[in-house]
């Protein structure tokens, strides 16, 4: 699988934004992790985030690091991130890691380059990364055709819009708040305005991501972004079932509801 | 011995945001704004006489600067003969280094006309000394601290909230300091056109390694003065203890550029560095990324962070300063473990011989210095960065020593020790 470029633009072509949905690989536990993505995709997810658990996810509010703490409790490890890339391309959409940066240095940026291109995964989302410090990830990227995802947010100035966009490759991760990831009953205005400032600046689609959470806020992101993000609502899903198999159900059953708002 | 010969010959005016291959930002696009306003606001505020006044006013009049040097002739007996001198930061206000950057990023806060500072804190004295100028200046304070460690220093904890400071118990991870600094990240991340971070170490993203520093040098700049003025000379060896290494790299700056004078680090051994359960992050770590800088961390094989070990709390902490990392990989400077046991021996010898009750922290300097003395032997000299003193630490010490029983103790002691016990 290569870029996510043509399933963003697969979805302009019929005139909705594209859904991605975030989870975690290891929670509850590794193999419901797994057949929790293939669900989204089943009901619409159009590309999946494959989330890297991490010691300290400072950019995460408590439902994530919740469930990123119990992924690695249940002894959740990088490379298993792979085996769910492979299951998500397997059941038909390509997949970006979200990954905090130290993991990715540890693992060795060229060789994390190959491994993810060869098990299909698309890309990496770095949250803690900026261009400035990517010069590793950028090379092994280009060598590899894997997508590069960096963020923009609210406070970022004209001229860093435009380096940031300039480094992105697939789309550019737009953050909607000042904040961290966490379920909002509302989606700030700030999005949209930094959706219109970072357009100005680049032809990539935009997607916008942090405290989306249901069918309503998601066709609202969608008026105005080309892809709506959703994470933490994923979570509670899994997090709120009585049981793994339900917690799969809770997570498709979600997705559809998204996807069809996506489509309003 | 390791060559200590400089790479530079100004290595003093060395201002990141990188130090040789660490340092950097590493850090939330959303942070990146509020960083670059914090270096173009230092910038200017070093360079601006009325600063410079105000803070020197506040040194002079409020933490008690200059700090004295004091000579420690009993101690040293225990040195194979070597002179020790002692860097008094344990008599500023507040008891510790702490007050010389918290003052200064206090005063850059009200530049920067933000009304609210937050705060990661261990020990809880960077925590006391930001509520202790957050109270000063009239800003509002929150200080974030792991739930274990408010157990650990309830002393500290109402302390804080005595000063006028909110103190926030951070459940999250392991609950100690690393899990504090990501829960005052996030808080910071969220209100950051209110709130400076005012971090409490050399470590963190461009511009706080080299920000930081510039606020502490001051303890170096003096103390190469007073050694001067007492002894005639330079010292052979300059100790000091390093946590995040604000109060090292504080003393060490002035003798950057003096080839001659060996720089040494005591990093917190804990049970040893062999036993996995210690804070040597440079001696036991390995080149990574940890709150928003390139350093020396304590890792697993797949990069998730290790909890650090030691009887010192404000040691305790899995990373280092980038420029640190630097003098250590360049071999300007020499980074050591101290054990536990080791530095308690220090802690108590300073205790019988000069009557001084050093903080546990500091006590891993005095015990690189016992080591240093006995190598270099009659006729050498050695300078001690005594961070902090010791009241914070007498429970600590108290059960080390065994000199009261467990029922005297405060509740929160005997919580930590049946929680290191049971780990
Ligand atoms: C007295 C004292 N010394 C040293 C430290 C360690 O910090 P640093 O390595 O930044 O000087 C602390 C931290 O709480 C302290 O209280």
């Amino acid at each position: 699988m290569s870029s996510v470029a043509p399933v963003l633009a697969q979805a302009k072509a019929e005139g909705r934004a594209a859904l991605i949905g975030y989870l975690p690989v290891g929670f509850p536990d590794h193999d419901t992790s797994i057949a929790a993505m293939v669900a989204m995709v089943e009901n619409g997810v159009d590309i999946v985030e494959i989330g890297v658990p991490y010691s300290d996810p400072l950019m995460d509010g408590p439902v994530i690091q919740h469930a990123v703490e119990a992924a690695l409790v249940a002894g959740a490890r990088p490379r298993d991130t792979l085996v769910a890339a492979e299951a998500v391309a397997k059941a038909g959409a390509p997949s970006l890691l979200m990954s905090y940066w130290n993991l990715v240095d540890r693992y060795g940026v060229p060789k994390l380059a190959a491994d993810l291109a060869a098990a299909g995964g698309s890309g990496l989302i770095t949250p803690d990364l900026i261009p400035e410090e990517a010069g590793e990830w950028i090379e092994a990227s280009d060598e590899h055709g894997l997508d590069r995802v960096f963020l923009v947010a609210p406070s970022s100035t004209d001229g860093r819009l435009a380096m940031t966009a300039a480094a992105c490759r697939g789309f550019v991760y737009v953050a909607s708040t000042m904040g961290v990831t966490g379920v909002r009953s509302q989606v700030n205005d700030a999005a949209e305005v930094l959706v219109r400032r970072t357009r100005a600046v680049t032809d990539l689609p935009l997607c916008v991501g942090l405290g989306v959470s249901n069918a309503e806020q998601a066709a609202q992101v969608a008026g105005f972004a080309d892809g709506v993000i959703v994470g933490s609502a994923f979570v509670r899903a899994l997090n709120e079932a009585s049981s793994p198999a339900a917690g799969v159900r809770a997570v498709g059953e979600l997705a559809a509801s998204l996807a069809a708002g996506v489509r309003a | 011995m390791t060559d200590t010969s400089p790479t530079s010959a100004r290595l003093r005016e060395a201002v990141g945001p990188y130090f040789g291959r660490f340092g950097g930002r590493f850090v939330p696009e959303a942070l990146v704004a509020a960083l670059d306003e914090l270096d173009a606001a230092f910038a200017a505020a070093q360079v601006d006489p009325a600063f410079i006044a105000e803070l020197d006013e506040l040194h002079r009049t409020y933490s008690g600067r200059p700090s004295i040097l004091t000579e420690a002739p009993r101690f040293a007996e225990h040195a194979g003969g070597a002179r020790i001198l002692l860097k008094r930061e344990d008599l500023n206000h507040t008891g510790s280094h702490k007050i010389n950057n918290v003052l200064g990023q206090a005063l850059l806060t009200k530049r920067m006309g933000k009304p609210r500072v937050i705060a990661e804190t261990g020990a809880g004295q960077h925590g006391v000394a930001t509520a202790t100028a957050a109270a000063l200046l009239g800003l509002e304070c929150v200080v974030y601290m792991g739930e274990e460690d408010t157990r650990r220093q309830a002393l500290n904890v109402a302390r804080m909230r005595l000063l006028g400071a909110e103190v926030v118990p951070v459940t999250a991870g392991s609950r100690t300091l690393k899990d504090a600094i990501n829960e005052a990240m996030r808080d910071w991340v969220t209100n950051v056109d209110t709130t400076h971070y005012l971090l409490g170490t050399v470590a963190g993203p461009h511009p706080f390694p080299t920000m930081v520093r510039e606020f502490h040098k001051i303890i170096g700049e003096e103390a190469r003065e007073q050694v001067l003025a007492l002894t005639g000379r330079l010292p052979d060896v300059v100790t000091a203890c390093v946590g995040g290494g604000s109060n090292a790299i504080g003393i060490f700056h002035a003798f950057l550029d003096d080839p001659d004078v060996q720089l040494l680090g005591l990093e917190a051994g804990g049970d040893g560095v062999e036993t996995g359960r210690h804070a040597s992050s440079i001696t036991g770590g390995a080149a990574g990324v940890l709150h928003g800088n390139r350093t020396f961390i304590l890792q697993d094989e797949d990069g998730q962070t290790i909890e650090s070990h030691s009887i010192s709390a404000g040691l305790d902490y899995p990373g280092v300063g980038p420029e640190h990392a630097w003098l250590a990989e360049s071999g300007r400077a020499r980074y050591e473990p101290v054990t536990d046991a080791d530095a308690m021996e220090a802690f108590r010898l300073l205790c019988r011989t000069e009557g001084i009750i050093p903080a546990i922290e500091s006590s891993h300097a005095l015990a690189g210095a016992l080591r240093e003395g006995r190598r270099l032997g009659e006729g050498g000299i050695v300078l001690v960065n005594l961070s902090g003193r010791g009241d914070k630490d007498v429970d600590t010490a108290a059960r080390w020593f065994g000199l009261v029983s467990a029922p005297d103790l405060v509740n929160s002691e005997a919580e930590r020790v049946d929680l290191k016990e049971a780990q």
